[in-house]
């Protein structure tokens, strides 16, 4: 499978905390990455630094064969990659509804379509519909996004993320804030919205269950480096994966 | 919910038209610089629902009057549409290239910066005696699209000419908030990360609604130094653009009828005070704005919308 994103020699320091140590990844198209790694290991800075919210200290990414490190966010977007955030953002003035017509008529008038009538009001109300059932929000269309549960926060900033149309999409920690019963659920409904656009995905996780279930590829953060990579199995039996991101103790036979 | 802004624009344009040849001088000179400095607040209201709020915008009052003024003054061009255009012109070119700066700013920076450029404008005119310093100097407007304007009618000219571009502003400004570039507006006051994650630029819409709004402060004051006949730097004094963030939050930002209604309701207002308590009219003014922020923090418009709601 041809990689669709390229890492090389991603750094990236904040004074004397490493963020990403020359980080080297690549990601095949299609492919559903679960990045891993306890709390300032690395991975939404990884994720930060490809969405252009921050820009590395040193390397290079390429999406597609382009370049996209000196670009700005919204030019990333453009290009095809999407983001969710930890903390969900939304307009939480407005209605579930309001939000995902917000961001279809946004995407247009980013697009310049506006301009030309292709995106009529009622094209963006069909596919803010088509959006709403897809991602199970119907019961919510009517309720202000500043009040929803943070289930549902959650999948509506993600479908926002995928009006865009992306080919890549990273959700940085989508079921952190999640009740259990309810992680599976936000997965499942993602996960298949994404299947059908057949978009490359990475995700942050600290959920050991969610990763084995839905990643074909694992890549273990710790101290800014990966530690490992791999399928999922292999990489939660790795030795430095089970002491610094899962934090069992490791007794060595003598 | 039926939206019927377009309708009632053209509705009371056309009362205001109609009832022209029976009003009294005072009341088309009120009504004119009611209507005038709406444009103005219409302006600052785009920048309000952007997140923005400019103390500033006399700058552009400010300039729009002295570009018409100069056409009088330094050409000798009397042409009130001519001197409406370079109203319009000027402040649009000097928006263009403050706003580049203005654009990466929010909150408070944004609000200051653009009160210290006005007060930049004014203090360059308070020292430049070729424009009269402080007494500024009189503006005379002899025809309008090349037709000579009769003695006496001057008045009711302007009046007419202010109701017509005011409805044409407002039905823009109306047409552009409903496209979905417009809605960015909105989007961008709550959550900026969000619209620049969707692939638009906050950066380039702030810009643009600054230059629109430039562009109706800039309409607003030709069209008051037409009708007042006179200019001076106050147009671009702090407290000028003090007033107009007044009736901004006396209105309300709820659509774009609101600031010409809250401009009337202010100028109703200040003329009744002056006249009935001349020496307490601030007192006045500044008890109604703590009356409208306790009640009605989203501006006297919320009562049109309370009515359409229970209707």
């Amino acid at each position: 499978m041809s990689a669709i994103l390229e890492a090389r020699g991603l750094s990236k320091s904040f004074g004397a905390v490493i963020a990403a140590a020359d980080i080297n990844v690549s990601v095949a198209r299609d492919s559903v990455v679960g990045l891993i790694g306890s709390n300032g290991a690395g991975k939404t800075t990884f994720i930060n630094m490809v969405t252009g919210y921050m820009k590395p200290g040193a390397g290079t990414i390429r999406f597609e064969g382009h370049d996209i490190t000196p670009l700005a966010p919204r030019r990333i977007t453009q290009l095809g990659i999407a983001r969710s955030f930890q903390v969900p953002q939304l307009f939480n003035s407005l209605a579930v509804r309001d939000n995902l017509l917000a961001a279809v008529g946004i995407v247009a008038a980013a697009a310049s379509r506006w301009a030309h009538g292709a995106i009529t009001r009622e094209r963006a109300e069909t596919v803010t519909d088509e959006m709403l059932g897809r991602f199970g929000l119907d019961a919510y269309r009517d309720k202000p996004a500043g009040v929803l549960p943070e289930g549902v926060r959650k999948l509506l900033d993600i479908a926002m993320a995928l009006v865009v149309k992306p080919r890549i999409l990273l959700l940085d920690e989508p079921t952190s804030g999640v009740s259990a019963d309810e992680k599976f659920g936000i997965m499942d409904v993602v996960m298949s919205a994404v299947k059908s656009d057949r978009v490359t995905v990475l995700f942050v996780e600290h959920d050991m269950d969610i990763v084995n279930r839905y990643a074909q590829r694992v890549l273990a953060f710790y101290d800014g480096r990966i530690i490992a990579d791999g399928a999922p199995g292999a990489v939660l039996k790795d030795d430095e994966v089970r002491k610094y991101v899962i934090g069992e103790e490791l007794h060595v036979a003598r | 919910m039926t939206d019927h802004t377009l309708r009632v624009l053209l509705g009371v344009a056309a009362l205001l038209l109609a009832g022209l040849p029976f009003m009294p001088q005072w009341l088309a000179f009120l009504i004119t610089l009611a209507l005038a400095r709406g444009l103005v607040v219409l302006g600052l209201a785009l920048l309000m629902r952007t997140g923005l709020v400019s103390f500033g915008q006399g700058l552009y009052y400010c300039l729009g009057a002295y570009a018409a003024a100069l056409l009088d003054h330094a050409a000798g061009i009397h042409d009130a549409a001519l001197m409406l255009l370079a109203a319009l012109l000027i402040p649009v070119v000097v928006a263009l290239v403050l706003g580049l700066l203005l654009a990466s700013y929010r909150g408070i920076f944004f609000a200051m910066l653009s009160l210290a450029f006005s007060m930049i404008v004014f203090g360059l005119l308070i020292k430049t005696s070729s424009l009269g310093s402080s007494d500024g100097f009189n503006v005379a407007t002899r025809s309008i699209f090349g037709i000579t304007i009769a003695d006496g009618y001057n008045g009711r000219v302007f009046m007419a000419a202010t109701a017509i571009l005011s409805v044409i502003a407002a039905g823009a400004l109306h047409r552009y908030l409903n496209s979905h570039l417009g809605r960015l507006s909105a989007a961008i006051r709550d959550n900026e990360l969000r619209v620049e994650y969707l692939g638009a630029s906050v950066r380039n819409v702030v810009h643009l609604n600054y230059v629109i709004a430039a562009a109706l402060g800039g309409i607003g004051g030709g069209l008051t130094a037409l009708a007042v006949g006179h200019i001076d730097p106050d147009m671009a004094y702090w407290t000028t653009s003090g007033e107009f963030v007044f009736v901004a939050v006396l209105s309300g930002t709820g659509s774009v009828l609101a600031p010409f209604f809250g401009s009337v309701i202010f100028e109703a207002i200040r003329t009744l005070a002056n006249q009935y308590a001349p020496n307490i009219w601030q007192m006045t003014l500044g008890i109604t704005m703590l009356a409208i922020i306790m009640f009605l923090p989203a501006g006297l418009w919320a009562l049109f919308r309370r009515k359409a709601r229970a209707a």
